[in-house]
């Protein structure tokens, strides 16, 4: 009787082991990426990172509003950090399974594109009758639109109003020479101060786009020929000198080789630099972290002289459709409801950025002064970033940052450097 | 007749039985090889067929091409630098684990401290092994910021007049990324090897005092011996953990300054997903699993061996 007992038990435990075993691998072959269709209804996925920089509960509110106009359409949102999103997008791209609606970042769209893993947004467009006119801009590859940015975030320069003041100096500089001057000043205060802050990190080298080729777009330079590499230029040559002739005057706070953006923010709160390029969308945290730091924003330095419209860096929270996506139209609805005049103001306004619509426009009302004074800047320049829509634009980025540490460091020259970089993105062309 | 059939049901449900008992093991096994299967042999399945096609993922319809992304890897002008800082970092780690791991470890297994006392500093030795890689990397970066704890320290002592830039200069950022990783790892030598001590019986060590054994012959003639198996088995698995190092190396340097803490995985990282290059990705993570291979054989081995 036990031996029969002890027999039956063992079957049963094997065979529950087999079911889930059996229920393991059905689980894990399961696809990923497809929404489910339950009658009528249609789920959208949309992954992206702003639900963590915006507001507790506000791009779920969003959606809720969006809801409420499409009974038939549910949103659920996949929301991570940025870099984490990153990283699921590409491998989401890889494995066929990206969200159908998904933020998207203007330097992955190049490989999205190529990979048609992103859906071809001038078509959807044309289909939907949509008036392209109100897109401030649009993120193209061979011709067609693969990305339309939703909220703009530019990047002027921040200054430490009680360091400068301190420093001699009475107003934010203009041209380098005054910026050098300035970062003298600063630096001469004596204690850990420097005068500028530049974030060179390998791992996120986006500190190339924000804080070097920056110098040369605010003097209307151009680090592109024909949409090629076009690094060994004068202007390109002129900003990657003036940043060395910086970094030797020793004015330029130390760890720059391994800083990342974070770090450089850290050290702006904390009193320890009085200048830094950065993104507007980081006057928050400034404020919540440093309630006492008096600072003001300004354009660019550009080159003395120069009369042209300055150049101001951006990043923008972009938009795409998964090309695998079973409700490309309800995706459309989603992207379309987004970039609709009142809700892109609304969403600009919870970002603290600027509008994709050009008849939006953001509420100042209660906010920091400084968010006007950044769109005032961001009007009366021209916003820049020529590496959205760049293959592979962060590795250009990478590549040329390898180079640039190499001249900080006195192993190779400005011209040596630019040379080898100029080379290494044309293979990426 | 009727016992006929009734003899062919028995031997039926015998071998039913039979069989069901022959098919258990199966049974409690399956979800253990499933596992394996979904997790392990199709992952290593799919990068071996990558490795060998044309850029797989970007490109739509991958053709065959052979080895050229193996070659493409092997002429990679970084490869030498990553093959170079990860034999340093790996070879170093391993050695100082070791050391501090058994110092550490035949500290706790003295006598002449109280149970207090070494139960304190049992717990004050084992912290960095209950930290992630994640808040290591966060908590090292600011104690070697050029303005952080540890030059605040120094310059307050006279021994530099300004910061250094520990993870940010060439000269000195592969020493502290590897200092960081001896920090993080040493527990897991120390907890071992002191389970080790304490199976060691004193009978040996009572006979060497006997024998008129100096501190230094009982360590060299019956600690290390004793512990060989250990130090073996410890050690070649800290060469495979180490060797594959990437969250660590990612977040204090990303690879940098240039190129000088650029590891293997850092550098298939860069291939894969700054790149794009999944095919070469895949080529050098396959290198990386044959290396990694070859020491769990002789790891698998020397377990056998011993048992």
């Amino acid at each position: 009787m036990n031996s029969k007992g002890a027999t039956v038990k063992r079957g049963i435990l094997s065979i529950l082991a087999t079911v889930s075993a059996i229920t393991l691998i059905t689980a894990c072959s399961s696809g990923g990426g497809s929404t489910p269709v339950a009658a009528g209804k249609v789920t959208l996925e949309f992954s992206q990172w702003w639900e963590p920089e915006l507001p507790a509960g506000a791009l779920r509110s969003v959606m809720d509003d969006f809801q409420a106009a499409n009974p038939n359409i549910t949103v659920k949102l996949l929301s991570a950090p940025y870099a984490s999103t990153k990283d699921q997008t590409i491998a989401a791209a890889a494995s066929g399974t990206m969200s159908d609606v998904v933020g998207l970042d203007g330097a992955w769209v190049s490989d999205f594109a190529k990979q048609g893993s992103v859906a071809d947004l001038s078509k959807l467009m044309k289909s939907a009758k949509y008036d392209e006119s109100q897109l401030a801009s649009q993120i193209k590859v061979g011709g067609s639109t693969y990305m339309i940015p939703v909220v703009n975030f530019v990047y002027p320069m921040f200054t430490n109003d009680d360091l400068l003041a301190k420093a001699g100096i009475s107003q934010a500089p203009t041209t380098r020479t005054e910026f050098t001057a300035a970062a003298e000043a600063l630096s001469k205060l004596g204690g850990n101060t420097k005068g500028w802050v530049l974030p060179l990190s390998l791992q996120a080298p986006n500190g190339i786009q924000n804080d070097v080729m920056s110098w040369a777009w605010a003097s209307g330079g151009s680090m592109l020929k024909g949409g090629k590499p076009d690094l060994t230029n004068s202007a390109v040559t002129s900003a990657t000198k003036y940043v060395k002739e910086l970094w030797d005057k020793g004015v330029v706070s130390p760890g720059a080789l391994t800083m990342t953006e974070q770090d450089k923010v850290e050290e702006f709160t904390n009193g320890r630099v009085g200048m830094m390029i950065d993104s507007l969308s980081h006057i928050t945290t400034i404020r919540e972290k440093n309630p006492n730091l008096k600072f003001s924003i300004s354009a660019i330095p550009a080159t003395d002289g120069f009369a042209g419209k300055r150049g101001i860096p951006y990043a923008s929270w972009g938009i795409g459709i998964s090309d695998n996506s079973k409700h490309k139209a309800e995706a459309w609805k989603l992207v379309q409801y987004l970039m609709s005049q009142k809700v892109n103001s609304k969403l600009s306004t919870l970002a603290h950025a600027f509008p994709g619509n050009t008849k939006s426009e953001p509420d100042f009302t209660g906010t920091d002064p400084l968010f006007k004074t950044a769109f005032d800047i961001y009007k009366s320049g021209a916003p820049v970033n020529e590496f959205t829509g760049l293959p592979v634009a962060d590795q250009l980025m990478r590549d040329f940052d390898e180079q640039f540490q190499g001249v900080l460091t006195g192993t190779q020259s400005v011209n040596d450097a630019l040379k080898k970089a100029q080379a290494a993105w044309k293979t990426q062309f | 007749m009727s016992i006929k059939i009734i003899n062919a049901d028995v031997s039926r449900g015998a071998s039913t039985k039979s069989l069901g008992r022959r098919l258990a093991p199966y049974g409690f096994i399956s979800p253990t090889a499933a596992l394996l299967f979904v997790l392990m042999f199709i992952p290593i399945a799919m990068v071996v067929g990558y490795s060998v096609m044309d850029n797989v993922i970007v490109n739509k319809h991958p053709q065959f091409i052979g080895f050229d992304s193996y070659i493409k890897v092997l002429t990679n002008s970084v490869l030498p630098t990553a093959v170079m800082n990860t034999a340093v970092f790996t070879v170093v780690s391993v050695i100082a684990h070791l050391v501090l791991g058994l110092l550490f470890a035949m500290m706790l297994n003295t006598k002449l401290l109280s149970n207090v006392t070494t139960g304190l500093f049992r717990v004050i030795y084992i912290l960095p092994w209950l930290f992630t890689v994640a808040i290591i990397a966060i908590l090292w970066k600011l104690l070697l910021n050029p303005n952080g704890v540890i030059n605040y320290a120094l310059i307050s002592l006279g021994l530099t007049d300004k910061g250094i830039e520990w993870l940010s200069s060439p000269a000195t950022a592969l020493i502290a990324v590897t200092f960081i990783n001896i920090w993080a790892g040493y527990p897991f030598y120390m907890v071992s090897l002191l389970a080790g001590l304490q199976g060691i019986p004193k009978d040996l060590y009572e006979a060497a005092k006997v024998d008129g054994a100096s501190g230094f012959q009982q360590f060299w003639s019956i600690t290390l011996p004793q512990l060989k198996p250990i130090i073996i088995s410890m050690s070649m698995l800290d060469v495979i953990w180490t060797s594959q190092q990437f969250a660590l190396i990612w977040m204090t340097t990303g690879g940098g300054p240039i190129n000088v803490t650029e590891m293997l995985s850092t550098f298939t990282y860069k291939l894969a997903f700054s790149n794009y290059q999944f095919s070469q990705a895949s080529a050098s993570a396959v290198m990386i699993l044959v290396l990694s291979t070859i020491l769990a054989f002789f790891y698998a081995r020397y377990q056998k061996a011993r048992d």
